[in-house]
């Protein structure tokens, strides 16, 4: 360290002393890492690109363009088996976004509810909630996936004795089909009219809170809101004279025709996510709420705040930031998770690449494809979550 | 002062008088916790309709109804699917079960040979026991027994070739035996590579810093299929020309290094709550870097986040369940793989199998968590504030 030569600045140093300098140490250490690291990535690079040579598979990324010739049941986008590798990638990408986003909504709700009824002082609701909790949570995600799908979905009737259910939808173990619905031309004055709507919401919003911050009169902003987003989309539905036709299935003999399907593998993984990441979301969920002193709570009734109130701006709030980076983590498991489509045949990344890896060989280019991929999500999920945490973060003077 | 003989004192002590009848009679019970409010009166009515709707149903097809015993598929099919049960019938196949177990447990391993994971789960049952029970001594010399004697002794015992035992190639191996091989070696590798990573990555040493950093956060970000589809064909490719791995091998080596890296974080929690004065405590003690981690640091650490570490194990015990996608027969994989068997064919083999194996898996992690909360009282040594 920089002292030591402070106390003996004049004195010659040993081989000892070198030996013994924990900055000269540090370095050593250092260096011999980097050697074995650099020998070790070396070693396996040299003998990949000699394995590669014998079995003359051409590495680099040339082989996206090729034609995939394999077919994808579910489809965001348009594919056949004509298409590229990559757009079948892109495929795979694509439903996984899809079934994580439906999941992540749907695990938060019930990990809310789950989560608020094991502090329940209600008994019953307490322990039920506790069950729920304790069996999903030490089962494996796998197991519940074919659950749904070999033990629920596939008792399904098959497509000529299909359930009807209202709506027009119906149920049978190609999936659930319900109406597709058909655009006219004028359609595209909706999404602007829900843009607008939302800009609108923002304006409105900024505006009551300032008033409130100024002359301490409250404004129905949840109300106004809401009756923006919905309303003005609806009425400019209406006013070009409701542009909308179904197309609805019809279920023959042995196969679906029209409509739009939800094939039975993704609602498997999608009920599986969904239940399993309730479980750990409930969990933290609790911690949070617990976490928040009782004196907090006790000082708002003190205030005279309501007990909705008193839930609304002064538990939550708190509680939030407890929860919010455990509630991350979970997100992104469930995104993980999500990979596990591949063991049911929903085509999600992992599925789709390691179809393609199987039929070119080119494994270090998929896998390299998909740690990008997972990487990215990671890392984008991160930094808007540490954005939001700073937002919700306790501000200290 | 003489008070006996003063008349208004009492002479002897009131009896305590009973708590008050609305706290301790039943009634009183469930006014308080099912009827307090008419908003929990409703819930608790919603819960128990929910009950009473799912609950006889439920019993009644795993219990009543179920299929106890049988040889093969007829005892679990309806007469339209060429069975012995009326038509109509459904209910759990546990014949299916009983008939498989022993395959459950041991995959397709030799049966004449399956004394040897015997001897291996009484070996490994007769360290853990003692390991786990805070009062017995030793634990030193437990702790090398099991995780280096008994992987050891286990290796060849259950792989064979060697003092005349039969070899038992890894493809053979199956069933709960195969979970268990993976997540023991994943425990038992996680763990201190785990410490040696978060000390890594909390080095002063930068090049240290970013190996660490690198390696924990890329494996933390990708999925744990990734990680074993990584181990499964890029790993033979890693190797020099000629070398072959056993695909149980790469196995556990993806396993291992998905755990290496959560345990890492789980133990860099534990790091960063210890006090710097303890850092500097140990230094101004004249202590080595190691002497330390060793004797100051880690058993504050670890302490801190034995329920981080258990959470761990139990994940990882879930996600062996993983290695069945990329073909191998652990417990999950093998009940997967008899629903294919001609003999159990049925439509309620598939999920009383899968309810089975539920009911393993669950019984193993409810019981970890269990022990992860006796430890933690056990070891809290009442210093919160």
């Amino acid at each position: 360290m920089t002292d030591h030569a402070a106390i003996a600045p004049s004195e010659a140093r040993t081989l000892r002393s070198y030996v013994y300098d924990p900055k000269i140490r540090g370095i050593f250490f250092q260096v011999l890492t980097l050697v074995i690291v650099v020998g070790v990535g070396w070693w396996i690079f040299d003998n990949t690109v000699a394995n590669l040579a014998r079995s003359g598979t051409a590495s680099g990324y040339q082989f996206l363009k090729g034609r995939a010739g394999f077919d994808i049941g579910a489809s965001l986008i348009e594919y056949s088996s004509d298409s590229t590798y990559g757009r079948a990638i892109l495929v795979g990408f694509l439903n996984t976004i899809l079934v994580a986003f439906f999941g992540i909504i749907t695990a938060t709700a019930i990990g809310f509810i789950i989560g608020i009824g094991r502090l329940s002082k209600n008994w019953l609701i307490a322990k039920l909630c506790t069950v729920y909790v304790e069996v999903f949570r030490n089962i494996p995600v796998l197991l519940i996936i074919f659950f749904w799908y070999k033990g629920v979905l596939s008792s399904l009737p098959q497509v000529r004795d299909s359930v009807k259910l209202p709506l027009g939808m119906v149920l049978n173990n190609r999936g659930l089909a319900f109406p597709k619905p058909v655009w006219g031309d004028a359609a595209w004055v909706i999404p602007v009219a829900l843009l607008i709507a939302v800009v609108a919401a923002f304006i409105v919003a900024r505006w009551a809170k300032q008033r409130q911050m100024r002359t301490g009169q409250q404004f129905h902003t949840i109300w106004t809101v809401t009756g923006l987003i919905i309303g003005l989309p609806v009425l400019a539905f209406l006013a070009v004279g409701a542009p909308l036709t179904f197309d609805f299935p019809i279920a023959g003999r042995f196969n679906l025709s029209g409509g739009s399907v939800i094939a039975p593998e993704f609602v498997a993984l999608y009920l599986a996510l969904s239940f399993y990441t309730a479980s750990f979301i409930a969990e933290t969920i609790r911690a949070g709420i617990r976490a928040v002193a009782k004196g907090q709570s006790e000082a708002a009734a003190a205030l005279g705040l309501q007990p909705s109130t008193t839930t609304r701006l002064v538990i939550v709030p708190q509680a939030m930031r407890v929860i919010i980076p455990p509630l991350t983590s979970q997100y992104l498991n469930l995104t993980k998770n999500s990979s596990l489509g591949i063991a049911v045949g929903f085509p999600e990344l992992v599925a789709t690449g390691g179809t393609t890896m199987n039929q070119t060989g080119q494994a270090i280019e998929v896998v390299s494809i998909w740690l990008v991929v997972y990487l990215s999500i990671s890392i984008t999920t991160s930094l808007f979550m540490n954005w939001f945490n700073a937002k919700m973060a306790l501000v200290e003077r | 002062m003489n008070t006996k003989n003063v008349a208004y004192v009492r002479q002897e002590m009131i009896g305590p008088t009973p708590a008050p009848l609305n706290t301790r009679s039943a009634s009183g019970w469930i006014r308080t916790n099912l009827l307090a409010t008419p908003k929990d009166a409703l819930l608790t009515i919603l819960a128990v309709a929910v009950l009473v709707w799912a609950l006889p149903g439920m019993i009644n097809w795993l219990f009543v109804q179920a299929a106890w015993f049988g040889t093969d598929r007829t005892f679990c099919t309806t007469a339209v699917q060429g069975g012995i049960k009326p038509n109509g019938w459904s209910g759990a196949c546990w014949a299916f079960v009983g008939d498989r177990f022993q395959q459950f447990m041991f995959g397709r391993y030799p049966i004449d040979e399956r004394w040897r994971p015997m001897l291996v789960a009484i070996l490994f049952i007769a360290l853990l026991v003692p390991i786990l029970m805070p009062k017995l001594p030793r634990k030193g010399l437990n702790a090398l027994l099991l995780f280096v004697g008994l992987p050891i002794v286990a290796f060849f015992l259950l792989h064979g070739g060697v003092f005349g035992l039969q070899k038992v190639e890894t493809p053979l191996w199956g069933g709960l035996m195969v979970t268990l091989i993976l997540s023991f070696v994943g425990i038992a590798v996680s763990l201190p590579v785990g410490i040696l990573l978060a000390l890594g990555r909390r080095s002063t040493m930068p090049v240290i810093r970013v190996i660490c950093v690198t390696f924990i956060e890329v494996i933390r970000g990708v999925p744990l299929i990734t990680v074993l589809f990584m181990a499964n064909v890029m790993l033979p490719l890693f190797l020099p020309t000629g070398w072959t791995i056993d695909n149980f091998l790469r196995a556990l080596v993806g396993v291992a290094i998905f755990a290496s890296a959560y345990m890492a974080e789980v133990v860099r929690g534990g790091l960063q709550a210890i006090p710097k004065g303890q850092f500097e405590g140990a230094d101004s003690l004249g202590l080595s870097y190691w002497q330390k981690i060793r004797l100051i640091i880690m058993p504050q650490a670890l302490k801190l986040v034995i329920p981080g570490i258990v959470n761990t194990f139990i994940g990882l015990f879930k996600d062996t369940s993983l290695v069945s996608i990329i073909g191998m027969f652990d417990l999950l994989g093998i009940v997967q793989l008899n629903f294919t068997d001609t003999t159990w064919i049925s439509p309620v083999t598939p999920i009383t199998g899968l309810i089975f194996a539920g009911f393993i898996f669950w019984l193993f992690c409810f019981g970890m968590s269990r022990y992860s909360a006796f430890m933690e009282r056990h070891l809290d040594t009442n210093l919160k504030r």
